[in-house]
């Protein structure tokens, strides 16, 4: 009794050879780390992620090499196009990474596996948002770098400017990765994923002003599109990229920048939240 | 002095354990123990409830009813620390993956408190020289061996091994059962699920059959093997018929029946069940017990023949 009273032991001190867990961060970045690795020794994989965005803007470089957008607004159609097509790529390393990918792992068993261990589960999406910035930020530079080098794209100067696409980028690839991570668990299967991930992004595209102009699109389309974050993500992105003029071309005539930075941060919180309820480490069958 | 330590508490104390699918009671009823350092078998047809069992066991089902105990925890509500003590070898084989083999074996000693260093564990599971090979490009076997790898790299003190060696050809299953005596001899406790008694019987102290969601045998392989003995069959022609008898008494019965039948007895056979019959007889949708007269009053089998057999008493 002398010895329990005089001498309180931990529980970690009462388990022989007991050593501390490792802490949350340092799993989550092994994790990023391994997940970068494993995405980048799939070439097809790469290729399919990064080759779509870029080769669209060379296409529409050369389709709408003689494009006019009006006598005010003097624009290459690779400026014209860069800032959506920045908007898409980024939505497209997030939601469609995210959403395909979680949902193979959850149907090939490996959350599963991941669930059978001490990992963190916060580590897990540690190591997601990782790769994802990481696919963002390539994203980002092969389309400025192909713009700038392949066909000579003004980009921004101003400090603002940069500043603008900084938040942009952060806020729209958080928002439409957990977008993604609530759309896997939808989805009852790998297969099933890619329906439930790949065909809404593609509608989203054209009704955010991707590929058709916004000025061009029927109200009710815009309107559609203004309930998700691509329609912002593009939106933020032209007012960076864009003269100042340009703003004319907007169905509102201004960039709006305060309604772009409201419903990304919305999207957010949704985002968590939808998350939170549906996330899943095991399949339907798996009870 | 008797201080309470989580060492002190049995592997695993199961009790009453229910779980339904719908309609279907998958465990209906199982009471289980591990003792530490034991490994123990859960021996059964596919769809007798062993996954199911083990699975909730692992922390990775939800229950309808009955207590679980794992290492003194109860493994619905059990976190990280937890799950450090326990390894998990699932029934679904490692997935595709482009890292190779020791690089997976790091990652996953990183989510340890206290792990086996990377290189041991290859070699323990005898993936020393496939080290540097990707994962995808691994055979079925090799590929088991990396499940068992990552189930051991935190020095578990209870290892979860659902049906370890389905697909195995015999001598990749014998490499493996040495592995296993081995964990064993390091003091794990190993709770295995298989469907083959060879299995059963070569690694397994002792062994728990499940039918239909319930225990219906529970004991050393040695007297699973001894209940053998208590149903050997003695048949013969006589009377216009076949004629049988099941006791644990063999000679005594030939004796009675060699001085009631002079001269030489049509079809005269003594049959002994083979191990694998006594369990196919355990498992088997068999008929209750039947208050047997004659030679068969000895018998203190609870489970009768095989139903596709007919029995003819004298």
């Amino acid at each position: 009794m002398d010895v329990t009273s005089t001498d309180r032991p931990t529980p970690a001190q009462t388990r022989p050879g007991a050593a501390e867990l490792p802490g949350t961060l340092r799993v989550g970045v092994s994790r990023s780390w391994l997940e970068i690795r494993e995405f980048f020794r799939e070439w097809e994989t790469v290729l399919f992620t990064f080759a779509f965005p870029t080769l669209i803007l060379l296409l529409f470089s050369a389709i709408f090499a003689d494009m006019d957008q009006g006598p005010q607004i003097h624009m290459q159609a690779t400026e014209f196009y860069l800032p959506g097509l920045i908007a898409m790529a980024l939505m497209s390393v997030s939601f469609q990474t995210l959403g395909v990918g979680i949902a193979t792992e959850r149907d090939n068993g490996t959350l599963r596996r991941l669930r059978g261990t001490p990992m963190p589960p916060a580590a897990y999406f540690l190591g997601k948002t990782g790769m994802v910035l990481l696919l963002a930020l390539g994203q980002l530079i092969l389309l400025l770098g192909v713009a700038r080098i392949g066909y000579g794209a003004d980009l921004p100067v101003q400090l603002g400017d940069w500043l603008t696409i900084t938040w942009v980028f952060v806020l729209g690839t958080v928002a439409c990765s957990l977008l993604g991570i609530a759309c896997s668990s939808l989805a009852r299967s790998a297969r099933g994923a890619s329906v439930i991930v790949i065909v809404p992004f593609l509608v989203l595209q054209f009704f955010s002003g991707v590929f058709i102009p916004v000025q061009a699109l029927p109200d009710w389309v815009v309107n559609v599109a203004a309930v998700f974050p691509l329609k912002w993500m593009a939106q933020g992105m032209r007012s960076a990229f864009y003269p100042e003029s340009a703003a004319a071309l907007e169905p509102s005539g201004a960039w709006d920048l305060h309604l772009v930075l409201a419903v990304l941060a919305v999207w957010c919180v949704v985002g968590v939240i939808l998350c939170l309820l549906t996330f899943r480490w095991k399949t339907a069958k798996d009870g | 002095m008797t201080e309470h330590t989580p060492t002190a508490a049995p592997a695993v104390e199961v009790r009453g354990l229910h779980k339904r699918y719908g309609a279907t009671a998958a465990v209906d009823g199982v009471d289980l123990d591990l003792a530490r350092g034991e490994v123990l078998s859960l021996l059964g047809p596919n769809g007798a409830g062993k996954s199911t069992t083990l699975e909730i066991i692992a922390g990775f089902r939800s229950r309808d009813r009955g207590t679980v105990q794992v290492l003194g925890s109860d493994p619905k509500t059990a976190g990280r620390a937890w799950r450090a003590r326990i390894g998990i070898v699932w029934q679904r084989a490692v997935e595709d993956s482009p890292l190779t083999v020791r690089e997976v074996v790091r990652h996953f000693a990183g989510y340890y408190p206290d792990p086996r260093p990377t290189d041991e564990v290859l070699e323990l599971v005898g993936l020393d020289r496939q080290a540097r090979t990707r994962v995808r490009a691994l055979s079925g076997g090799q590929r088991r061996r990396l499940d068992v790898a990552l189930g051991i790299v935190g020095r578990p003190e209870l290892l979860f091994l659902d049906e370890p060696t389905t697909g195995f050809d015999p001598q990749a299953r014998h490499a493996f059962w040495e592995l296993l005596r081995q964990l064993a001899a390091d003091q794990t406790s190993i709770l295995l699920t298989t469907h083959y008694l060879h299995e059963a019987e070569a690694l397994a102290d002792r062994v728990v059959v499940l039918a239909d969601g319930r225990v219906v045998a529970d004991g050393d392989p040695a007297t699973l093997g001894g209940q053998v003995d208590a149903r050997t069959v003695v048949s013969w022609y006589a009377d216009g018929e076949d004629q049988q008898v099941r006791t644990d008494q063999p000679t005594q019965f030939l004796r009675q029946l060699l001085d009631t039948h002079p001269g030489e007895i049509p079809q005269l056979s003594v049959h002994r069940p083979t191990l694998e019959q006594t369990y196919l007889t355990l498992v088997g949708d068999a008929p209750p017990p039947t208050a047997a007269p004659g030679g068969d009053a000895t018998s203190r089998q609870p489970t009768p023949a095989p139903p596709q057999e007919a029995e003819v008493w004298t």
